[in-house]
């Protein structure tokens, strides 16, 4: 009998905005290819995703049903879906919120003790009305859409048959608990990032708050790394006999990427994803300002958008370096493989990064790559240079070798493209395929 | 031009300057883009702002102004309209440059010399000014068949070395703006003279009352017509000038004609004129009535833009001063290619709304700025404008030699562009 899982997600190809969206859409294929059944649920579809494969659920098309007040009470933990009971249907407003998560925290003995709470703020209960459009996206809705999300998650379990909830990421943490205590289903939360990824010690607190909770209740927590799976425990006080660790794939390139050159020059190096100071985009325009000295005719290329963009504009200016340095904005993925197309450097100097795909596509592309220590990624390609990401020097220097030394970028080129070929996402579905058998084997 | 023969009957003075200037905007250039070969100008956006402001302004404005002059002879305009600002109307409105002509064939008009891309090019020590303002004469003989007289320099920037430059270039004076700090107690409302050349006269702008008009017409303390004019008159001195100047767009673009402001000014013109307190005039018959006491000592660059009135507006953060830096140094590598188009390309980069577009002011100032720019932020200005300069660099490595120009053109400052007008 093959595993049906209710997988939990905030984005899916082909609108994402980051990392997290391919890692769900490489995961779940590969399950599929390994016999797994997936219904993956997310906020908001638009049509334009691959859905030939995966059972694809967007939240923004489910009503919401309640309990009435008069109904009998019963637990949710062991309820699971064939207990339903007359439900009246209604739609979750936004009168719902400010959402108050310090409820949560609380054991959840019945479906009414929340209920309550919906119907005391909802006037049009008993009455049918259309279902929540989810925006979907990080706007400053987030929060609100987190907990809008959570309610339709858990309605969805309530109404599936299913073996195993997996949930990617904070967002989607909430739905994944309630689901799991509505259907008494165990619950494995995948750790792509953490607040403390994101945001340093000065990131969100509830976010923070969501993420502990899930960490501390979840039945099995999957980390991206090992680097990840530290943090889980000494910022989250995560039990390490729970996390696996569970290194992302990389899609194999469809066609062998061709070099292309660029009219400004061959000394070409990228930066490539969010610009935020958790992705260390100061450490790479230091480092630009330390390698012109020695390569003037270099070229620094930033690109990606984010919070932190105004700051690094100025720093570049301020070092009179801007017309060496180049900003593009946020990309698509055809202007990406163009950019790895001409780049002859890749520098990922992240502050602190789960894993790190964007370093694999461009090895993909044949660019030789430049990672953190800090970083997951750099645990699974050894053929790359590793600098701490506040040594500008060492980055300097890691730079001005592979700008200098043909010979020293062709190798590493030729080996990491080898290399990487075995991180594949595959073999990361076959883990946690592993993973499933067994929670589910454990529960029984 | 026709120049006044009689000598003002009255010893107080008012001269009404109007600025006319469009930049060439550019358009969204990615750094994807660079090497592709694409024009940087949008010509879409271009034409369709001199279509909107001729309609609104230049055209209605003109032809009010017109038929003033003609009711009552005597009466004087001050103009200055940059390069950029013609060659758009010649390309995309030649009706509205008509109305220009039209005006100026009643003889009412004193037109001002300028830089002809409305540059900074008066702040570098390099040739590039000098350029920039025989080509800017050579197009106003070519439209209006003058030679101007009297300088009047981007946006008003001026220092002691500014006005030695232009002295030498043969102008009897130029306009400036009248700042408190730097007039140490006396009245604006006089002719000032070089600290150093002989016979060259600093003609000051009013900027409260001016301001009051450009800035402050649809306010709460909206003022009648009677009541200007007596701000005007209250003035103290029998020989005082009053010199008020503005956008010409302040008139119907800025200030929609919904507002009254082309009826004020109207109404303004006439009420000055009539009353006879005051003379209209222009600053050659000023410079000519009266004689220049006192030195005007500017050290630091001064200018009619934002709160603090210097540089700022356009060199006021890393970004613009970077961007400005960059487009100096690539200042040889562009003239060696001898290739017009490249070097005309160039100076369309000098003008200075693309360093205006990158203030980073918060306020009142920004809100100024951000009125004026296209784009959403002064970060998107500085990237598509570096993101241009990138494309010309690489273009001035590899020129097309199809388009080179004789090395008479590029020597001649822009013979060029003058006769393609």
């Amino acid at each position: 009998m093959s595993v049906k899982v209710l997988m939990l997600g905030w984005e899916y190809p082909p609108h994402i905005a980051g990392g997290l969206g391919i890692a769900c859409h490489g995961l779940s294929e590969s399950l599929h290819e390994e016999g797994v059944q997936i219904t993956f649920v997310v906020p908001h579809l638009n049509g334009e995703e691959d859905a030939s494969r995966i059972k694809l659920m967007s939240a923004s098309d489910v009503n919401v049903t309640l309990a009435s007040p008069k109904e009998e009470k019963y637990s949710s933990t062991h309820s699971g879906p064939g207990a339903k009971q007359t439900f009246e249907t209604v739609a979750v407003e936004s009168t719902l919120l400010p959402y108050d998560f310090a409820h949560l925290t609380e054991p959840m003995t019945s479906f009414q003790h929340w209920n309550n709470e919906i119907l005391t703020s909802e006037k049009h209960s008993g009455t049918v009305s259309a279902p929540y459009k989810f925006k979907g996206g990080y706007g400053k809705e987030l929060l609100e859409e987190v907990g809008r999300y959570s309610f339709v998650v858990e309605e969805i379990a309530r109404n599936s048959n299913f073996d195993i909830i997996h949930a990617h990421d904070w967002m989607t943490y909430l739905a994944g608990l309630r689901a799991s205590r509505a259907t008494g289903k165990p619950l494995i939360i995948h750790v792509h990032a953490t607040e403390f990824d994101r945001a340093g010690e000065g990131g969100s607190q509830a976010v923070y708050d969501i993420e502990r909770m899930a960490v501390e209740q979840a039945d099995h927590i999957v980390a991206v790394s090992n680097w990840t799976a530290d943090i889980l425990v000494s910022k989250y006080n995560a039990d390490r006999s729970k996390i696996h660790v569970v290194h992302n794939g990389v899609f194999p390139n469809k066609a062998d990427a061709s070099r292309d050159s660029n009219p400004i020059g061959d000394k070409i190096v990228t930066f490539l994803g969010r610009v935020t100071f958790q992705k260390g985009p100061e450490y790479f325009v230091d480092a630009a300002r330390k390698v012109l000295k020695e390569f003037p005719d270099s070229h620094f290329v930033m690109a990606g958008s984010g919070d932190a963009l105004p700051q690094m504009i100025h720093r570049v200016a301020r070092a009179g370096m801007s017309s060496n340095f180049h900003f593009t904005g946020f990309l698509k993925k055809k202007d990406i493989d163009r950019l790895l197309s001409f780049t002859n450097v890749y520098v990922m100097p992240s502050v602190s990064e789960p894993f790190g795909i964007t370093p694999l596509e461009a090895i993909q592309a044949g660019v030789p790559v430049i990672i953190s220590k800090q970083s997951g990624v750099s645990e699974v390609i050894p053929h790359a240079l590793k600098v701490d990401f506040w040594d500008t020097d060492a980055l300097a220097r890691a730079v001005c070798s592979l700008l200098k030394h043909k010979s020293l970028a062709s190798t590493m080129q030729k080996n990491a493209k080898e290399s990487i070929k075995s991180i594949s996402w595959n073999s990361a579905a076959k883990k946690i395929k592993r993973l499933y058998y067994e929670t589910i084997h454990a529960e029984s | 031009m026709k120049q006044s023969t009689q000598s003002p009957k009255k010893e107080r003075q008012v001269i009404l300057y109007f600025q006319v200037h469009q930049p060439r905007r550019l358009r969204k250039l990615g750094f994807l883009d660079v090497g592709n070969n694409g024009g940087y100008f949008d010509d879409h956006l271009n034409s369709q702002i001199i279509e909107r402001v001729s309609d609104n302004c230049y055209i209605p404005v003109n032809e009010k102004l017109r038929k003033l002059a003609e009711k009552y002879p005597g009466l004087k305009f001050c103009f200055s309209l940059s390069g950029v600002a013609i060659d758009q109307l010649e390309k995309y409105k030649p009706k509205a440059l008509r109305s220009f002509m039209n005006l100026a064939n009643t003889g009412a008009v004193e037109f001002l010399s300028e830089t002809y891309y409305h540059s900074l090019s008066s702040l570098t020590p390099n040739d590039e000014f000098i350029i920039q303002v025989n080509a800017h004469r050579k197009l106003m003989q070519h439209h209006f068949n003058v030679v101007p007289e009297v300088f009047r320099n981007t946006e008003l920037i001026y220092s002691n070395s500014i006005g030695s430059k232009v002295k030498g270039l043969g102008f009897k004076g130029m306009l400036c703006d009248g700042i408190g700090r730097t007039l140490e107690g006396r009245s604006p409302y006089q002719l000032f003279r070089h600290p150093s050349q002989e016979n060259f006269n600093i003609l000051l702008r009013s900027n409260s009352l001016s301001d009051d008009i450009a800035f402050r017409f649809e306010q709460d303390q909206k003022f009648s017509v009677s009541e200007f004019a007596q701000w005007i008159y209250n003035i103290p001195g029998d020989d005082s000038i009053v010199t008020l100047g503005m956008d010409y767009e302040t008139f119907g673009e800025h200030h929609k004609a919904s507002t009254g402001i082309i009826t004020f000014l109207e109404k303004l013109i006439e009420k000055l004129h009539t009353d006879n307190v005051v003379t209209l005039t222009d600053p050659s018959t000023a410079f000519k009535s009266r004689v220049a006491k006192e030195k005007l000592d500017i050290h630091d660059f001064v200018s009619w833009a934002d709160e603090s009135k210097d540089i700022s507006a356009w060199l006021g953060n890393d970004i613009q001063c970077d961007a400005f830096k960059t487009l100096q140094s690539l200042e040889d590598s562009i003239m060696k290619t001898h290739n017009s188009e490249i070097i005309e390309t160039w100076r369309n980069l000098q003008t200075s709304d693309h360093f205006y577009y990158m203030s980073t002011k918060v306020a009142q100032d920004g809100n100024v700025h951000s009125y004026f720019s296209h784009y959403g932020s002064p970060y998107e200005a500085f990237i598509n404008y570096m993101n241009t300069l990138t494309d010309l660099a690489v273009r001035a490595k590899n020129p097309v030699p199809a388009v080179l120009a004789s090395r008479e053109e590029v020597n001649a400052g822009f013979e060029h562009s003058a006769a393609q007008v």
